[in-house]
């Protein structure tokens, strides 16, 4: 838990510290008509540099308890994290590919999570990765008018 | 001002579309609720985009009723499966989940929703009488009086949250800096961006809100290898009515938490210690106070009672001064502006309706709710029985739809991961969530006051004091921030 502490209490120093950068260049002082664009962040990240290094001072201070997590609890975070990380990959790759859309990529990712940690048989598998996506598009697309990123299926469909 | 304008505000809640309205809202807000990693200020964020082509009144019913809901929802985590839902539902747990094993369940529940009811009830009356006169008394208020205000907020997190003071200090800054990044509207510079276009639209807090509390909440119930061992959900109508049958025994708990609620709840952050007060005090003064924490039903109907009155009391602030309370009435705000309204006391003279219709459907939105979540409590039970594997995965697609929303934008879903796992950090670090939501909501808000007022005062800060409204606010402020460093000194002084 406490190296946890420490390394928060360090990158909220260091991000303090590029928002005064940043202030800097904009200017912190008065201006014309007023203070400067970075007059407020100025101010903010100079308390926050300061209330950060009494955090990491208080914190090195006391005792070391427990650990922030176990590597049993880490692995499962990871285990939740990657594919929702994977699930906007395919929704959206970065770069010049095209993605599968919100909603097929949704409905892989679910499946692919109910059979992986689950381990739920095949056939509510297929079933709730189909009709999860169907329902969801209806809603949105054609009852709210909300639009969702759409890909190659959603085309075949005539979307 | 009064009755006159509230029987107008009856007329547009009663429509049959708004009560249409009030009754899907209260039913997604509940089985939001009771959804684990989802509660009320996620749930009207993801919600938020379906609401972009409402007429206003009818949005914001949807969104009070979700609320509502999630209220409500909350008591049945607590009392069935001993989870609380929210922060103030912890003290529900204590009373709520023993009965529940012994098989009183149906008893509980009717005594949480009742109390919840009338919680509720209590602060909305209060509402009705009081937001006018401070809507009036608000007119008057200038940038200083607006700044000292927000001052005022932020330094209840720090003197009043608990928890360490320094780290609720640093998430407020935190979310007033992320509230800079991108376009000054001022001078029109771009601040914090580096040359990246993505940073130029800044970071939107309905995203933070989902991030930070949906998918923040999904990593800490996973990491605890969650598992639901609920207590069965009977309910029957003779069981409702013999409840309500002892419940008027109870009164003096009803008012005492009532009170609690509301004093405590429009100021920020107020419901959770709100509901500990108020069971604290049941213990303290009630004859069975050695039954309290092994079953014993006034220890349902005092922080159920409090908690709600609070919750309603937090949309005093929102509407009157365009100052949120918490972090669901923050997404409210935001709601607002999305809709072309202008927060703040000139709502009460420019859209009398929109008001008036809200405040009565205060009303509403509690009568159906408390007689929908008795009828239906099985069902909304029977969905925590949702394996694990499915819920997760549903919640996470639902929050990615909710983000991308906001502004049809993609990054948006990375930033709702990236403050997933923010959220997930601070909360195990002690760093409180709220007050950074409610920082970047009013950050611009904020910074606007500020300017102002300095352009006023020729850069000096003399002017947040000579002001009277504004002198006496900030001196409260000041004094909240000092509190932390004021009590163990008052503490020695007396021993």
């Amino acid at each position: 838990m406490r190296t946890a502490d420490l390394v928060t209490a360090a990158l909220l120093m260091a991000l303090g510290g590029i928002v005064i950068y940043d202030a800097a260049r904009l200017g912190f002082g008065w201006g014309g008509e007023g203070p400067l664009s970075g007059f407020f962040p100025f101010w903010l990240a100079v308390l926050m540099v300061v209330i950060s290094l009494v955090i990491l001072i208080q914190v090195s201070m006391g005792s070391a308890q427990k650990a922030f997590a176990t590597r049993q609890q880490f692995v499962r975070v990871l285990k939740v994290l990657v594919p929702i990380a994977c699930f906007i990959v395919l929704a959206d790759p970065p770069g010049p590919w095209s993605g599968l859309g919100l909603y097929a990529a949704g409905g892989l990712y679910l499946g692919f999570y109910m059979r992986w940690v689950g381990r739920h048989d095949w056939r509510s598998v297929v079933a709730l990765s189909l009709a999860v996506p169907l329902i969801t598009f209806f809603i949105f697309e054609t009852w709210f008018l909300v639009p969702m990123p759409k890909g190659p299926v959603e085309a075949w469909f005539g979307y | 001002m009064g009755p006159e304008n509230l029987l107008l505000g009856f007329q547009v809640a009663l429509t049959p579309f708004n009560i249409f309205i009030a009754v899907v809202g209260i039913l997604l807000g509940t089985i939001i609720g009771v959804l684990p990693g989802l509660g009320g200020a996620n749930g009207v964020a993801i919600l938020l985009p379906l609401t972009f082509t409402m007429p206003p009144t009818s949005a914001i019913i949807l969104l009070t009723s979700i609320y509502w809901g999630a209220l409500f929802g909350g008591a049945i985590t607590s009392i069935l499966f001993n989870i609380p839902g929210e922060p103030w539902s912890v003290a529900t747990t204590f009373d709520g989940y023993p009965l529940a094993k012994q098989g009183q369940s149906g008893e509980a529940l009717t005594a949480a929703f009742t109390s919840s009811f009338v919680g509720a009830f209590f602060s909305i009356v209060l509402i009705t009488f009081f937001a006018p006169i401070l809507a009036e008394v608000a007119l008057k208020f200038g940038p200083p009086e607006f700044f000292a205000i927000q001052l005022l907020t932020f330094s209840s997190f720090v003197g009043l949250g608990g928890g360490n003071p320094l780290k609720s200090l640093v998430t407020i800054l935190l979310g007033f800096i992320l509230a800079t990044v991108g376009l000054d509207i001022v001078t029109g510079q771009l601040r914090l961006t580096f040359g990246f276009t993505d940073l130029m639209k800044g970071f939107d807090f309905v995203v933070a809100v989902i991030g930070l509390f949906g998918i923040g909440e999904i990593l800490l119930s996973v990491e605890e290898g969650l598992k639901f061992e609920g207590a069965k959900a009977g309910m029957k109508m003779r069981v409702v009515l013999d409840t309500w049958k002892i419940l008027p025994r109870y009164w003096r708990t009803f008012v005492r938490g009532s009170m609690i609620g509301f004093w405590m709840g429009f100021k920020p952050g107020g419901a959770t210690p709100a509901s500990f007060m108020s069971y604290a005090f049941a213990k303290r003064f009630s004859k069975n106070a050695d039954k309290f924490g092994k079953g014993e039903l006034e220890g349902i109907v005092a922080p159920e009672t409090a908690a709600h009155a609070a919750g309603v009391a937090a949309m005093l602030p929102m509407i009157t001064l365009g100052i949120p309370g918490s972090p669901t009435a923050a997404v409210m705000l935001g709601g607002l502006i999305i809709w072309g309204l202008q927060p703040g006391p000139m709502l009460f003279i420019d859209n009398p309706d929109f008001v008036w219709g809200l405040i009565a459907s205060m009303y509403t939105g509690n009568v159906i709710g408390v007689i929908m979540v008795l009828a239906f409590v099985p069902f909304f039970a029977a969905i925590l029985r949702v394996p694990f594997a499915i819920l997760t995965p549903l919640i996470v697609f639902v929050c990615a739809i909710g983000s991308y929303a906001v502004h049809n934008s993609m990054i948006d879903i990375w930033y709702m991961l990236i403050f997933g796992v923010i959220g997930y950090t601070f909360r195990k670090l002690d760093y409180p969530l709220a007050p950074f939501v409610l920082a970047l909501v009013l950050g611009d808000m904020a910074e606007n006051a500020l300017r102002q007022s300095l352009i006023m005062s020729q850069g000096s800060l003399a002017i947040f004091f000579n002001r009277p409204i504004s002198g006496v606010i900030t001196a409260f402020a000041l004094f909240f921030f000092a509190l932390p460093l004021l009590t163990p000194w008052w503490r020695k002084l007396r021993s």
